[in-house]
């Protein structure tokens, strides 16, 4: 496990690193890789003097300043949702959950809208309002979805994406309804429906990090409880585990990891489904691989994708929500797919 | 080991389990028999610390069963259940090993080595070596309750209960399963609590009986006092003769067809 580990992981970093110079090499005006790379390494501490700078401070500028700010908290944004959505679909048992078809980034999203639309922002807690309050909505949300879906004790896997599905176009009525009513504030509360990166500075990647990090390794610390729950809860019981604490802690952790994502960047579809998948298809089901790659390969997916974004339509920018859905609901439809398959195969 | 004092379940207004009384010493191989709905299941899940019981108290080793931590209990007592491991992309060797749950911290290791050791003697036991890098969505059923078995017995509990195990498996897997069952139980001084279907078999492998009738104990004993036509009439309600094992001598019952019984 461990050796698989490493080998895959230092192919996802190598991956990670060279999506990234790529990225923010990319735009408007065009950088080599190598140069970027010279750049950033000289802003690495006790690089500085190994390094003579050789490019003009303008491209510093950029880079610093503009594009790797933009292109960091897409990899922080697509890391969180990503591992999200792998820990909603171990706890869930349902491999179509993930934080947007759940409708906990709806929900997120809701809560951020209401403040912005009011200007509360920063009332209360300061920088922690907005990403403590959309936490607030999109646990509440997910319970109603949960609640909605619960038959006998159990919770099918189709009823739930129902459920999370109808609240997500409730929810999402409702974004919209703010949107009509104010003015000033529209396209502030516009990017909150469709995911948006751009013109984000610094704050937002500092916003974003510890949640990242702190929630990305509880989720990991939990992988062997995750490799139960795929046993079914009662197993995991009879294997030692506490399933109702379990269960509501990883739940509650991989809400605030959407919630602070959808606050710097709006609701962004289908990384948290596409993702893991993905990463499944490589390692096999062990959520102790799962969870650290899923962080990596949300990273670079949400590079590509906002890459995308921002370059295909140049100047005009496509909304984020917009490229992962042309990925991701593609996606689901083929998960959709398996599944009957699977069952008719089962049947007959 | 385990004792059972006047519990009482109930769901809503159905009481599935009356004043139940229960003894259960170390090393016995148990067998709860009844008709379908008569509590047995019920039963199992109040020992397995999954249910609590409405009134009356189960203690396990002279402590309350509610005292026990969910770790500390599945290091005691593990379950295997009738459906047994669903058709997952785990592998056999990774299912066996979350098995080792309850004795791992937070980041996987054991506070005492051994548990490869452990591992390896299980799946040569259990004839899984072969298998163990196969996901367990490609193997067979009687495969995959073998794979099911392993991960209790890596589990390294004092006390097993099994829910009709035998269930969806021929005869031929049912036979080893239960061998290998009672292997296992006569080389470790293992307790068994098995939910049977089948009374023959249960003859064969149990010491004991337990048998319910709705939601009551309708007698318990050595299969030789219990497993007699009269019981069987009184319980499940069908005609029978008893003839011995030519092996052991263990009651074995023979079902009659209602044409040849005659009206009296």
């Amino acid at each position: 496990m461990r050796n698989k580990l490493a080998g895959y992981g230092f192919i996802g970093l190598g991956l990670l690193i060279l999506t990234l110079l790529v990225c923010v090499g990319f735009g408007s005006v065009k950088m080599p890789v190598l140069e970027i790379a010279k750049i950033l390494l000289h802003r690495l501490p006790g690089m500085g003097h190994w390094i003579e700078p050789t490019w003009d401070t303008a491209s510093e500028q950029i880079v610093m300043q503009v594009r790797l700010p933009r292109v960091l908290l897409g990899l922080l944004v697509g890391a969180s949702l990503a591992v999200a959505g792998a820990a909603f679909q171990g706890v869930l048992r349902n491999p179509l959950a993930d934080p947007f078809t759940l409708g906990v980034s709806s929900g997120s999203a809701v809560g951020a809208a209401v403040l912005i639309f009011f200007g509360w922002q920063f009332s209360l807690i300061g920088v922690f309002t907005l990403p403590v309050v959309a936490f607030l909505t999109g646990a509440a949300t997910l319970w109603i979805v949960m609640w909605l879906a619960r038959e006998n004790g159990k919770i099918p896997i189709e009823s739930l994406i129902l459920s999370g599905v109808v609240m997500q176009s409730f929810l999402g009525a409702v974004v919209s309804f703010l949107t009509a009513m104010s003015k000033e504030t529209v396209n502030q509360i516009m990017y909150w429906t469709m995911g948006s990166l751009s013109l984000r500075g610094w704050s937002y990647t500092a916003i974003l990090l510890p949640y990242l990090a702190l929630g990305g390794l509880f989720l990991w610390s939990r992988a062997r409880s995750l490799n139960l729950f795929a046993l079914g809860e009662r197993q995991a019981a009879h294997s030692g585990l506490n399933v109702e604490g379990t269960k509501l802690l990883i739940l509650l952790v991989a809400t605030l990891m959407t919630a602070a994502a959808v606050s710097v960047s709006g609701v962004i579809g289908f990384v948290g489904l596409v993702v893991p998948h993905m990463i499944r298809l490589i390692t096999g089901p062990d959520y102790r691989l799962i969870i650290p790659l899923s962080a990596i390969g949300g990273g670079i997916f949400m590079m590509w994708s906002d890459l995308a974004a921002r370059s295909l339509l140049a100047p005009t920018e496509i909304p984020l929500g917009v490229v992962t859905a042309f990925v991701g609901a593609p996606f689901f439809a083929y998960l959709l797919y398996r599944k009957k398959r699977a069952r008719e195969k089962e049947l007959s | 080991m385990i004792q059972v004092k006047e519990v009482t379940k109930c769901y809503g207004k159905f009481k599935a389990l009356q004043d139940i009384d229960w003894s259960i010493a170390p090393g016995e191989f148990w067998g709860v028999i009844g008709p379908n709905g008569s509590g047995k299941s019920t039963l199992l899940s109040l020992l397995s610390g999954v249910e609590a019981p409405d009134r009356g108290e189960i203690s396990l080793a002279g402590r309350s069963l509610s005292s026990y931590g969910r770790k500390d209990l599945s290091r005691k007592l593990a379950v295997l259940q009738q459906d047994g491991l669903p058709p997952i992309a785990y592998t056999v060797r990774e299912v066996i090993e979350m098995g080792r749950f309850a004795y791992q911290d937070w980041r996987g290791r054991e506070k005492q080595g051994g548990a490869e050791e452990l591992l390896q003697r299980i799946m040569k036991r259990m004839e899984l070596e072969e298998l163990a890098h196969r996901p367990l969505s490609n193997l067979s059923g009687g495969q995959r309750q073998r794979a099911a078995l392993a991960k209790v017995m890596a589990q390294q509990p004092e006390i097993v209960l099994l829910d009709e195990p035998t269930t969806y498996l021929d005869i031929r897997y049912q036979m080893q399963f239960m061998d290998l069952i009672a292997g296992w139980q006569r080389e470790e001084g293992l307790t068994v609590v098995s939910v049977m279907h089948d009374l023959n078999l249960a003859s064969l492998y149990c010491d004991r009986l337990l048998v319910l009738n709705g939601g009551r104990i309708a007698g318990q004993g050595a299969p030789g006092d219990i497993l007699v036509p009269e019981t069987l009439e009184s319980v499940f309600h069908v005609k029978s003769y008893r003839i011995p094992h030519p092996d052991s001598g263990a009651p074995q019952l023979l079902l009659r067809k209602a044409e040849n019984i005659m009206p009296r």
